[in-house]
């Protein structure tokens, strides 16, 4: 009797453990939002999100910080596009042709986990030096080049894991219907494809808020970039910049992460939906 | 629809191992046209093993090693090349342990294997090819009206019939079944027993199993494996009724399986 008594109530233990966990990190969340919610909304105006800022940027809450939204997409965009265009390959490359566990993939997988654990500012520090020695300045083009190396090792890296979830069976299946493993990287693509999406929103939501990468790499400027040459201000360096100093620039940072937050909401819905429209026939 | 098909698959001196331990050893086995072929034997005896290298499906397994030939219709697909690779695995279909239909709609899945061959270009003919095999199998009737809808849908019984639908598409010579029957009710077990029966008069079946009541209902020749080694092969009834060897007649007693 009182072993069944001592497992109830190691069990309510165990139970009540994991709920109030669950809580603190609900409270975390809500608290975050909350607070860019309510700040940011505040401070939020039109005029913020629709123009370029006033003459001082730093002493003078006056304009907007369009340059810096602009920069942000600038950034962030195009190194979307070519981290996904460089980790979707090396994906498939290591589950389909490379699936025996061999050396090749073995010390593929263990550096792009070495790179995954690199911190940013390091990423940003080496970008940094690699410009220095070729004599680019702080540029909309470092921004990009320094994100892509931030995206690729974290969409290999989750990318790979999806891949494994990949039924031997359904490989098979397509292989002894004749199909190439090209042919097969497809099908396999249509069955991995919601949980690739996920890695990317994941990869690129954490390097459009990354300020420490793009600090040395993208610069700064008052005005947007207009080429790849020009320097830009980006959203996490504005947050960064505003939030230290005295009222009202701490109001202008959050509205800056509250644009930061919607701008990573938005990507996320609307690639869910495509998502959906693609997987329809999956499950 | 009733042209016989007259290719052969012979299993000549295979020797397989994985990881160094042997798994298979010489096997030299010729598989009658038009029969359903039943290996047989224990746990771990290398018959899962021996049906993926009649379609090279081992390309996946670590230290996967191979010695010997495996000729489709003559042709060795042991050694062939990946272009040959190819072309040899259309003749052999495979309907899983598992069924796992493609992630595309019915209809897809049984065009999947035509579309990439290039067979059948035209719409109206890939619908007549879907529809014939989904009627082969027994399908069409069922499925008809939801031909778009997702495969994944389908009940399991279902599936595995979809399954084989789709690598008769391909227009195959041999159908390998890896214990095909082993993940469903009876009454889809039975159907799909049935389907391969009706089969043989078109197609030359491989089938591994793991139910000895199975092997007797359906098989016309059977192979007896024991520790990666064929101990009896022959006509079904003279293997399951009169057997030869020791270790064949301790298996079918039922004294270890």
């Amino acid at each position: 009797m009182s072993h069944i008594r001592t497992k109830q109530i190691e069990e309510k233990v165990m139970r009540g453990v994991m709920l109030v966990a669950t809580l603190i990190v609900l409270g975390a969340v809500v608290s975050i939002l909350g607070t860019i919610l309510i700040r940011g909304s505040k401070a939020l105006s039109w005029e913020m999100v629709s123009r370029f800022p006033g003459k001082e940027w730093n002493t003078a809450p006056d304009g907007g910080f369009l340059n810096a939204i602009l920069g942000s997409l600038y950034v962030v965009g195009p190194a979307a596009v070519i981290g996904a265009c460089i980790s979707i390959p090396v994906v498939f490359y290591i589950t389909m042709y490379k699936r025996r566990s061999t050396g090749v993939s073995y010390i593929i997988r263990l550096a792009f986990d070495v790179l995954y654990g690199i911190p940013p500012i390091v990423y940003g520090a080496f970008a940094f030096l690699v410009m220095v020695g070729v004599g680019m300045r702080a540029s909309v083009l470092g921004g990009i080049m320094v994100t892509v190396l931030l995206i690729v090792p974290m969409m290999i890296r989750s990318g790979d894991e999806i891949a494994k979830t990949v039924p031997d069976e359904m490989v098979d299946a397509v292989y002894s219907l004749g199909a190439t493993k090209w042919e097969t990287v497809w099908v396999v693509l249509k069955h991995i494809l919601p949980g690739m999406l996920t890695a990317f929103l994941l990869a690129v939501g954490r390097a459009i808020g990354d300020a420490a990468a793009v600090m040395f790499t993208a610069g700064f400027s008052d005005q947007p970039a207009h080429s790849l040459s020009d320097p830009t201000a980006t959203l996490p360096l504005a947050v960064f910049n505003w939030i230290g100093m005295p009222d009202p620039f701490p109001g202008r940072a959050y509205a800056a992460a509250l644009v930061l937050t919607i701008l990573v909401l938005v990507l996320s819905i609307v690639s869910r939906v495509i998502t959906r429209r693609i997987t329809r026939l999956n499950k | 629809m009733t042209e016989n098909k007259s290719e052969s698959l012979v299993v000549d001196r295979l020797n397989v191992s994985i990881e160094g331990q042997p798994i298979l050893k010489d096997i030299n086995v010729s598989f009658p046209v038009n029969r359903i072929t039943c290996i047989v034997g224990p746990s771990g005896c290398g018959k899962s093993t021996l049906l993926r290298c009649l379609n090279r499906l081992t390309e996946n397994i670590d230290g996967f090693s191979i010695d010997g030939h495996v000729f489709i219709d003559g042709q060795d697909i042991v050694t062939a090349d990946d272009e040959h690779l190819i072309e040899l695995r259309r003749h052999v279909g495979l309907v899983p342990q598992r069924p796992c239909p493609l992630p595309m709609s019915i209809y897809d899945n049984v065009a999947y294997g035509c579309r990439i061959h290039g067979m059948h270009r035209r719409k109206q003919e890939m619908d007549e090819t879907v529809e014939r095999y989904l009627s082969e199998v027994g399908l069409w009737d069922e499925v008809k009206d939801r031909l778009r809808r997702p495969a994944a849908r389908l009940s399991i019984g279902q599936q595995q019939r979809l399954c084989l639908a789709r690598s008769l598409a391909v227009e195959p010579d041999f159908i390998l079944a890896d214990e095909a029957t082993s993940a469903l009710d009876p009454i889809s077990s039975k159907t799909i027993e049935e389907l391969f029966v009706r089969l043989k008069e078109k197609y030359t079946i491989i089938m591994v199993t793991h139910t000895l009541p199975q092997a007797l209902r359906i098989a016309d020749y059977a192979v007896f494996l024991y520790l990666g080694e064929i101990v009896e092969e022959g006509p079904a009834s003279q293997v399951f009724k009169s057997p030869q060897n020791d270790l064949t007649k301790r298996y079918l007693s039922g004294l270890f399986s």
